[in-house]
């Protein structure tokens, strides 16, 4: 468990202009489920915690990460062939069942949609069995916007909606923040179950507003980032309070964290 | 103190270093370094700190000439038995490029015996047990020495100023977790141990050290010492749950008092003997051909212990203080089962500004109180 097992590389999609998704196989890799997240490998560099954006079974795995510091900037330039150290998986999963019978939203920020991207395949596969769905998604600008054809194909199914910080030339959709999509989304109170993942005061500010709606706090499922070193409970890196997001989160009901989320600099 | 305790005369403890190393351990205890008492490799039993004794207060520690002999009667010292099965450095795994290896961890893991660890060290290999091999991911370095360590625990009969480990539950007296315990009872003219086995692999080095049977009177003399060791403390935590305690107290103003006397510096991290968090560091040779993640010990005081991108979470002191005894105390409770505590206050000596989380702790227990009486 401490040592990485070497992946390779087999395919390398830029996504925007600082993030890609890159496809890893291992050879009898452990299946990974949706919301957990792989410790990934630059040789020589160092080791980052990244989300499942894909794949998780057979040995395949999908991460979308985006270019932020010397190891992420390391993985971003990875070229098909080269080999990535894999340690994993860690954390709990998107509770995808929960939503069953009930209406969806989904509200992604920026990178944030990378590890609910398998929520929305997970929904929309078994798409009977859910209510409305809705997946808000944004992003700073309209080339931020992560996986344009995903979003196409899932239009025809979901209520996809998206929205931007700052226009660029040949924007015609909404401008401002993601919150202020969600008095639109088309959802019954009393019945959804939401999915969020973003930067924190986004989620925090998403959280409320859904709560505003009537939406009760264990319904709101939330992905959580700290520091991690080791992903096993071990560095003590990923504290928030009572917790360590590497063995009791990342993923959480939001009336669990939302005390914590409060209190500045916990 | 159970019946099968028997006598052990100063002059047998080379035996017992020497039985220790016969059977593949090396030794560890404490010697006189650098001003202080140490754990380091006993050569023999001459290493041991014979007639030294130490004088603790909140940012002070002194060694001291002691009237007797006596080679334990010292209370705790900068390291603690976490520096020997939890090392500050350690090599996770290493890798080359050519032949697509990984080689995790380093090799053979050393066998150490521990010889004079304190019913204060005792409890905190409880704590680390419960952290590195209590949940669903066991940690392989620490596991490894400890599986193969052997303990020799000698009971504490003169605490330092500084300690409160009845108070956390942590002493005076070794309760579990011990090969061999042993009671100290120094004399002015001579220096005997009451010595007791504690597994079986303790009983069969203690078949082979040369032993007699110690009557009630001096059993009774032992377990006074302990207990006179107990009574001595001066120090302790609030009478109160701590952990509902620090929730209580995240929002606290006492969290700006504190910061403006600590430094940040992380010693207290460094010579608590349960702090175990460490971060990664990887290295590649020239060539880039072999590189190898190597793991060392971390502070929560350290800016860089909660950085993310963009930024860390914990800028000010006051939240880094808070994070370090809210853990400590509390939250550790949460997360592992049991405090982060065992009261051996070493944090309180080697504090270079004299903080003293029993103060501390006090101080949040009166703020909450004044907040809770009625207008």
């Amino acid at each position: 468990m401490t040592a990485p097992v070497p992946y390779r590389v087999v395919d390398r999609r830029v996504e925007t202009a600082d993030t890609v998704t890159l496809e890893l196989v291992g050879e009898d890799g452990p299946a990974f489920a949706p919301g957990q997240f792989a410790m990934l490998t630059a040789y020589g560099i160092g080791e980052v915690p990244i989300s499942l954006s894909g794949g998780g079974r057979g040995g395949r795995l999908i991460h979308t990460l985006r270019n932020v510091g010397a190891v992420t900037a390391a993985l971003h330039g990875a070229a098909p062939g080269q080999m990535i150290g894999v340690r994993g998986p860690f954390g709990t999963t998107w509770d995808v069942d929960a939503a069953r019978g009930h209406d969806v939203v989904i509200v992604a920020g920026g990178i944030g949609l990378a590890p609910l991207r398998p929520v929305v395949e997970a929904v929309l596969a078994r798409r009977d069995e859910f209510g409305r769905v809705s997946v808000l998604v944004g992003a700073r600008t309209p080339g931020d916007l992560l996986y344009p054809a995903d979003l196409r194909r899932w239009r025809q199914r979901a209520d996809v909606r998206t929205i931007v910080d700052r226009p660029a030339d040949g924007w015609t959709g909404e401008v401002g923040l993601v919150t202020t999509l969600i008095p639109r989304a088309e959802a019954d109170p009393d019945n959804t179950v939401a999915y969020l993942c973003g930067p924190e005061v986004m989620m925090r500010f998403v959280a409320e507003a859904l709560i505003r709606r009537g939406l009760a706090g264990h319904d709101i499922h939330v992905s959580l980032e700290r520091d991690m070193r080791c992903g096993a409970g071990w560095c003590g890196h990923c504290q928030l309070g009572p917790l360590l997001l590497c063995r009791d989160g990342p993923v959480f009901r939001y009336d669990r964290v939302e005390p914590l989320l409060r209190v500045r600099e916990l | 103190m159970p019946e099968e305790s028997v006598l052990l005369d100063v002059e047998a403890l080379p035996r017992l270093v020497g039985e220790l190393r016969e059977r593949g351990y090396t030794v560890i205890g404490p010697t006189v370094r650098d001003g202080a008492i140490m754990l380091a490799e006993l050569e023999s039993a001459a290493d041991l700190p014979y007639g030294w004794g130490v004088e603790t207060e909140a940012g002070r520690y002194r060694l001291r000439r002691r009237a007797d002999n006596a080679a334990f009667a010292h209370s705790a010292g900068p390291q603690s038995v976490k520096d020997i099965l939890h090392p500050p450095r350690a090599r996770l795994w290493s890798a080359d490029r050519a032949t697509g290896s990984v080689t995790a961890g380093p090799d053979e893991p050393p066998r150490y015996a521990i010889l004079g660890a304190r019913p204060c060290d005792l409890a905190a290999l409880g704590v680390l047990d419960r952290v590195f091999t209590g949940g669903a991911h066991t940690e392989p370095i620490y596991t490894a020495r400890r599986d193969g360590a052997f303990i020799v625990a000698v009971e504490c009969t003169e605490p330092g100023a500084t300690c409160f480990c009845t108070s956390m539950g942590g002493g005076p007296d070794a309760r579990d977790g011990y090969d061999l315990a042993m009671t100290e009872l120094a004399g002015e003219h001579d220096d005997r141990f009451l010595i007791r086995a504690g597994s079986p692999a303790g009983a069969e080095v203690l078949a082979a050290l040369p032993t007699r049977p110690a009557g009630t009177e001096v059993i009774g003399e032992a377990r006074a010492a302990v207990a006179r060791a107990a009574g001595a403390m001066t120090r302790s935590m609030p009478d109160e749950p701590l952990p509902d305690l620090l929730a209580a107290a995240r929002e606290s103003p006492h969290w700006t008092d504190v910061a403006a006397r600590c430094l940040t510096c992380g010693n207290c991290t460094m010579v608590c003997p349960t702090c175990f968090c460490t971060t990664t560091e990887d290295v590649t040779d020239l060539t880039g051909e072999h590189a190898e993640r190597w793991r060392r010990w971390d502070s929560c005081f350290d800016l860089d212990f909660s950085y993310l991108h963009g930024g860390s979470v914990r800028t000010s002191g006051e939240s880094r203080y808070r994070q370090w005894i809210s853990h400590k105390l509390g939250t550790w409770h949460d997360q592992f089962g049991s405090s982060g505590c065992v009261g051996c206050g070493r944090c309180i000596a080697w504090c270079p500004a004299g903080i003293d989380i029993t103060a501390e702790a006090a101080a949040l227990s009166a703020w909450r109180a004044s907040e809770e009486e009625p207008c």
